[in-house]
This record gives structure tokens, C-alpha cells and sequence, in this order.
């Protein structure tokens, strides 16, 4: 159904649209020399997670504080198949065990464990990338939702599972690298992700993912689930009365931030050439969750920018203030609740747009209002003989250029 | 003789916070379109009843079965699946959504995730939201966010979204409770509207309006059964008379 609610929102989610598209493809290259735009390519990577946050929190009112798991889970798969590629017999010939990853043999490992095999196939891998943050999020959510567990508690929880698998990873450093992560990956089905031209591919491929993620979230949101889910996050209760079965939208919402989530890490992995415990752990994840609160909890596009504005924000202090950083983003994320509840977006759309609209409407007016006089002025002319008009603008008003430049009227003559 | 068949059928249900019995062996029966007033003084557990038979509250013990379905030991969208429409005390909407979204959602299609997702606003759709709106008196109110509206437009939006489930057993929670003598009025007629055809279950104060609709009074007193039967015979009952209608 059409009303102009819809029509109008149309119109805005277009322009936000083009205007995202345009800095992304546009001005960023353009303006940024390879290094910096491979940062905002990682910051965009976290943007997938803020995406997800969007709907999982802003939308259904669940706060993940743990979505790092599945940021986690999706870099580690792409990054064991990427340190499988690297650990080539010839390059760990040095080895006792020439042929494995170079952490397992420091840590007296003679074989593969049995699940890196899977990770010696590309397309499996992409389908592991995918199905191991979603299956576990499933799983997870079965376990909290279906019991109820909400609110606060389901945080802490997630915030607890966060931990357990950083100190996981950390201390199986035989299988995965421990707290150093899994590093020095090199090529990705023989192409050398370390190159300048494999940088600006893999930043363009982030920006079509992410293109695409978009716009899967904006059909999302614009779904009955997506009303469904402002319905569970304002009254559960009565959601469950209107005949829904509350725990399964729970259940599909945090499955489809985890798959962003780790499509996210993935394209971390990929751009950054590593992936490591401290993406997995609590601090990442409460930093994602401050991206999506600054862009604003409800806005998709927000918490694109949300991401890029304090990943930008976050190396600029911290390359000349290391120590201020983890104080500041505290500070930010107080400030925006308090201040900006709704972040950048509600600044957007409460004061930006109305005074676009304003200006708009103003241009609008000044046009008409030139129109008019435009309008009667030619209307005067009819009056005038046509060997004192030129293009439409009264003789009078002409000066000595005109005989300089010899013009000419309609009819040919000179107007001189 | 054949045991006669009830739309609902209450047994001995007990329901129990922490010693503190709400609900104490009661039992009832409504037949198949009857429309049963529940009244009695605060306290007296008329709502638990109905967070009981919803499902909102569970049972300590007893059995409520509804069309042959054991209600007890179904979850609350099961509930709503078998026919079972529940009106909240405090207009109970989603005030973030437009009418017609509040009325949308309560459409029975596109109740599973998937369904939801897929759910496309067709033109069955529109018509069926629009003449409930209108049934509800909000038809130039479709596009408002719920939130804007007024207390009793907030009541018929929430009679609106329980009337699009077309339940075969409807409760109502003081509909009329905080309306004008203006709006009390259009509630009755649109009451008597859209209770043909069901089983109904109200629990209303307003004794003009309870002798105005109910074929059968249930008159509870500290979560037991005082009284039953129509209005004139409870209006007589002595005990009645003491603990709830006085003099």
C-alpha cells in the first residue's frame, strides 16, 4: 500500500542509499592512498556487526554483548584456510613437521588436528564461514530463548560465553595459535592478499558485501518480522497473545546477526592478514556494540558510519594517546546514551533533515518567486516590438556589449 | 444420557503464589456462544482467571479444556491457535506501530519466522484491517502511530487486533473500564457487534452494562465461586449481596 509515510521513506532510503554508495566507491578511493582505505575496508568489516546489532538490538531488544564470538568464529574459519594455503611443505621445509602451521609445530604437534581438514577446501570453508557462527548462535539461542532468558541476564551471559572462548583460543595454542593468533597468511586460492591491487580488490569485494548486506537488512526490517521485532522489544508479552511464538524471532535474529557478524570477520581476515583472540573477546565486542549505539540503535545505515566514525576516532587517538582510548570509548558510549539516545542518525533525522527539508522549501520558494517575475516579464514583452527583444530580456536592460558582440534578434537584424 | 458439550470447561482449578491461593478450586463451564459475566469484589483472582486460561499464569493444579484441548499444558501462541483471543485490562498495544500495523500483526497468517519474513501485504490484507478499523471506529485513524492515540481509542484498537484473530472463545478485561459516558456507549454497541457467534468471557464493574449483555454471571469471592446463574438470580443471592453488590 502506498501512502505518503511509505513514499517518503522510499525517497530517503534512496538517498541514504546513494549517498552511502558514493563515499564508498567514490570518495574514499579517490581521496585515500591504498593503507588508509585498507583501514576503512577493516572498519567496514565491523560494520557488518554493527548491522547486525541494529536488528538484533535496536530492532528485537536483545543486547549481544558477545557478537565478537561470531565475528571470531567467521575470521578463524577464513584465516585456517588461509594459514593451511600459507604452510605450504617448501615455505616449512624448516620444520620438524614440514607441512602444518607454524605455531602447531612449536607447540610439539606432529599432525593436522582432525578439524583443520576441512579447511583445505576453499568452498567449504565459505560454507563453514557461514554455518558455524549461525548453527552455534541457533543453538545458543535455543538454549536462552526458549527458556526465557532475557534482558540483562541474556548480556551477561553472552558477555561470559565471550570470555570462555577467548581464553579458549588462548589456551589451545596448539590448535589455534593462541593469544597471538593465527598471522602471517599470504595467499588466497594463490592470489597474494599482501599486494596493493589485492588490497583495493578485497576493499571493493567488502563494499559489495556489504552493499548487499544492506540491503538484505533494509528488507528485513521492512518485513512483518521487522515490525514483529519493534513489537517484542516494546511489549514480549503481548506479542506471545497476538499468537507468536516469541522465542523463534528471538532465535532468527540472533542467527542473522551472527551470519553478519562472521561474514564481517571474514573480510577482516582477509584485509588485515590475521586474525587473533582480541577480536573474539569483551572488549571487541562492547567496542561493536558503541559503533551501533553512536550510529544510532535503529538505523541501519547509522551504524555504518557509527563504525567508521569511532574506528577513525579510535586509531587517531590511540596512534598519539595509546593509553586515553579504552577510557574514551567509555565516555563516548555514556555520552551518546545520555545525550544522542537515538546517535547520529536520530541527529540526522530530527535536525539535518527537517533543515534539508527547510532549505528545500526555501529553494523551492525562491524558485517559484523567480519564476513568477521571469513569468511576467515576458508576459510585459509581448507588448514590446520584437526588434528591441534579445532572448527574452527587455532591450532596456541590454548595455554596449550587446553591439560589441553583435547580436542579433529573432528575425536577423541587427540589433543595434 | 450424553454429557453435554462446553466451549470451556474449567475444573477444579487451583493456582497457587507462594501459599497464597488466587485461584482456589474453581470450576465453570460455558457453552458453545454464550456470553458469561465474571464479576466480584478486588481481589477476588477474575483476571488470574483469565491469565490462567491464556496461558499467561500457569496452574498450580485442575484443568481447563477448550474445545478438547488441555489449555494447561499449551504455550501462550497455542492458545491464541486454538481459538482463544484475550483482551488485557490496560489497553495492552504495540505503541511504536501505526493502527494498521497493530491490526496487521494480529492477522492470523505469517505467524512462523519465515512466514513473517515473506509475509507480502496483500490486498486481502487491506481489506480485512480496514473493516475491523471501521468496525472499531479508527478507520481515518489507520496510519497514526498507536502511541498518539486516546484511551479509548487505545481499548478499540486492542478489541480491533483480538477481533482480526476471529477467537472462538473471547475474553474481555474491563473493556469499558476509563472510557466516557460517550465512548462507554459506542464500546456496548460494538461489544454486542462482535460477540455474536462466539463464546464470550467478561469481567466488567459496570453493573448496567453487565445486565445489558451477559446471559450467565459468575460471581467469584476470594478466588472461589460464590454464585452462578443469570443476572436476576444473583442480583438476589444474599451472599452476593454482602460481599460485592451491597444494599
Amino acid at each position: 500500500m502506498k501512502t505518503p509515510e511509505s513514499i517518503s521513506r522510499n525517497k530517503s532510503l534512496a538517498l541514504n542509499f546513494i549517498v552511502l554508495l558514493a563515499l564508498l566507491i567514490l570518495v574514499f578511493p579517490s581521496a585515500m592512498d591504498i593503507f588508509r582505505l585498507n583501514m576503512m575496508g577493516k572498519y567496514l568489516s565491523y560494520a557488518f556487526v554493527a548491522m547486525g546489532l541494529v536488528l538484533c538490538w535496536g530492532y528485537g531488544g536483545i543486547l549481544s554483548l558477545g557478537q565478537g564470538i561470531f565475528f571470531g568464529l567467521g575470521g578463524y574459519c577464513m584465516a585456517m584456510f588461509l594459514k593451511l594455503e600459507a604452510s605450504t611443505p617448501e615455505y616449512t621445509a624448516s620444520q620438524t613437521t614440514p607441512g602444518i602451521p607454524d605455531f602447531m609445530d612449536w607447540n610439539q604437534l606432529t599432525a593436522l588436528p582432525w578439524f583443520w581438514n576441512a579447511f583445505k577446501s576453499f568452498p567449504l570453508t565459505l560454507l563453514l564461514i557461514i554455518l558455524v557462527p549461525t548453527v552455534f548462535a541457533y543453538f545458543f539461542g535455543l538454549c536462552m530463548f526458549k527458556r526465557r532468558v532475557g534482558g540483562v541476564y541474556f548480556s551477561i551471559i553472552t558477555q561470559a560465553i565471550a570470555c570462555i572462548m577467548t581464553i579458549l583460543i588462548v589456551g589451545q595454542q596448539g590448535y589455534t595459535g593462541g593469544i597471538n593468533g593465527i598471522t602471517d597468511l599470504k595467499t588466497c586460492m594463490g592470489f597474494d592478499i599482501r599486494t596493493n591491487e589485492a588490497k583495493l580488490f578485497l576493499y571493493y569485494l567488502c563494499v559489495f558485501l556489504l552493499v548487499l548486506a544492506v540491503l538484505l537488512c533494509v528488507w528485513v526490517s521492512r518485513s512483518k518480522a521487522g515490525r514483529l521485532l519493534l513489537a517484542i522489544r516494546d511489549d514480549e508479552e503481548r506479542v506471545r497473545f497476538s499468537g507468536y511464538d516469541v522465542a523463534n524471532f528471538k532465535i532468527f535474529v540472533l542467527c542473522f546477526s551472527a551470519l553478519l557478524s562472521a561474514i564481517g570477520g571474514a573480510m577482516f581476515t582477509l584485509q588485515t592478514g590475521f586474525m587473533s583472540p582480541s577480536f573474539v573477546g569483551i572488549v571487541a565486542s562492547i567496542e561493536m556494540v558503541v559503533f551501533c549505539a553512536v550510529g544510532g540503535r535503529t538505523s541501519i545505515f547509522g551504524a555504518i558510519y557509527g563504525t567508521l566514525l569511532v574506528s577513525i576516532a579510535k586509531t587517531a587517538i590511540s596512534e598519539n594517546f595509546p593509553e586515553l582510548w579504552s577510557l574514551l570509548i567509555g565516555a563516548i558510549f555514556i555520552g551518546c546514551v545520555l545525550v544522542f539516545p537515538k546517535g547520529l542518525a536520530g541527529v540526522y533525522n530530527d535536525h539535518v533533515l527537517p533543515w534539508l527539508m527547510s532549505l528545500d522549501e526555501r529553494l523551492k520558494t525562491a524558485c517559484r518567486g523567480a519564476r513568477e517575475q521571469h513569468d511576467a516579464q515576458v508576459e510585459a514583452l509581448k507588448d514590446v516590438p520584437s526588434d528591441k527583444v534579445l532572448l527574452g530580456v527587455p532591450a532596456e536592460y541590454l548595455s554596449d556589449e550587446r553591439d560589441a558582440l553583435g547580436l542579433m534578434s529573432d528575425d536577423g537584424r541587427s540589433l543595434s | 444420557m450424553k454429557k453435554k458439550e462446553f466451549a470451556l470447561e474449567v475444573e477444579d482449578l487451583t493456582v497457587s503464589f507462594d501459599g497464597f491461593k488466587a485461584v482456589d478450586s474453581l470450576s465453570f463451564y460455558v457453552d458453545e456462544g454464550e456470553i458469561r459475566v465474571i464479576i466480584g469484589p478486588n481481589g477476588a483472582g477474575k483476571t488470574t482467571v483469565l491469565d490462567l486460561i491464556c496461558g499467561k499464569t500457569r496452574a498450580t493444579s485442575g484443568s481447563i479444556k477448550f474445545h478438547g484441548h488441555e489449555l494447561t499444558r499449551l504455550k501462550e501462541n497455542e492458545i491464541v491457535d486454538v481459538g482463544v483471543g484475550r483482551k488485557f485490562q490496560n489497553p495492552s498495544i504495540y505503541e511504536n506501530l501505526t493502527v494498521f500495523e497493530n491490526l496487521e500483526l494480529s492477522y492470523p497468517k505469517g505467524k512462523k519466522v519465515f512466514g513473517a519474513l515473506f509475509f507480502k501485504r496483500d490486498q486481502a490484507v487491506i481489506d480485512k484491517v480496514r473493516e475491523v478499523a471501521s468496525t472499531i471506529f479508527l478507520e481515518d485513524k489507520l496510519h497514526v502511530k498507536a502511541s498518539l492515540l486516546s484511551h479509548g481509542q487505545k481499548q478499540w484498537l486492542e478489541i480491533g487486533m483480538l477481533l482480526i484473530q476471529n477467537p472462538s472463545l473471547m475474553m474481555l478485561d474491563e473493556p469499558v473500564a476509563g472510557m466516557s459516558v460517550a465512548e462507554r456507549k459506542q464500546t456496548a454497541e460494538l461489544l454486542h457487534r462482535i460477540i455474536k457467534g462466539r463464546s464470550v468471557i467478561v469481567i466488567e464493574h459496570d453493573m448496567k452494562f453487565v445486565e445489558d449483555i451477559a446471559d450467565r454471571v459468575t460471581v467469584m469471592h476470594q478466588g472461589k465461586l460464590l454464585a452462578e446463574g443469570s443476572m436476576e438470580s444473583v442480583k438476589k443471592n444474599q451472599q452476593v449481596i454482602d460481599v460485592y453488590l451491597g444494599q
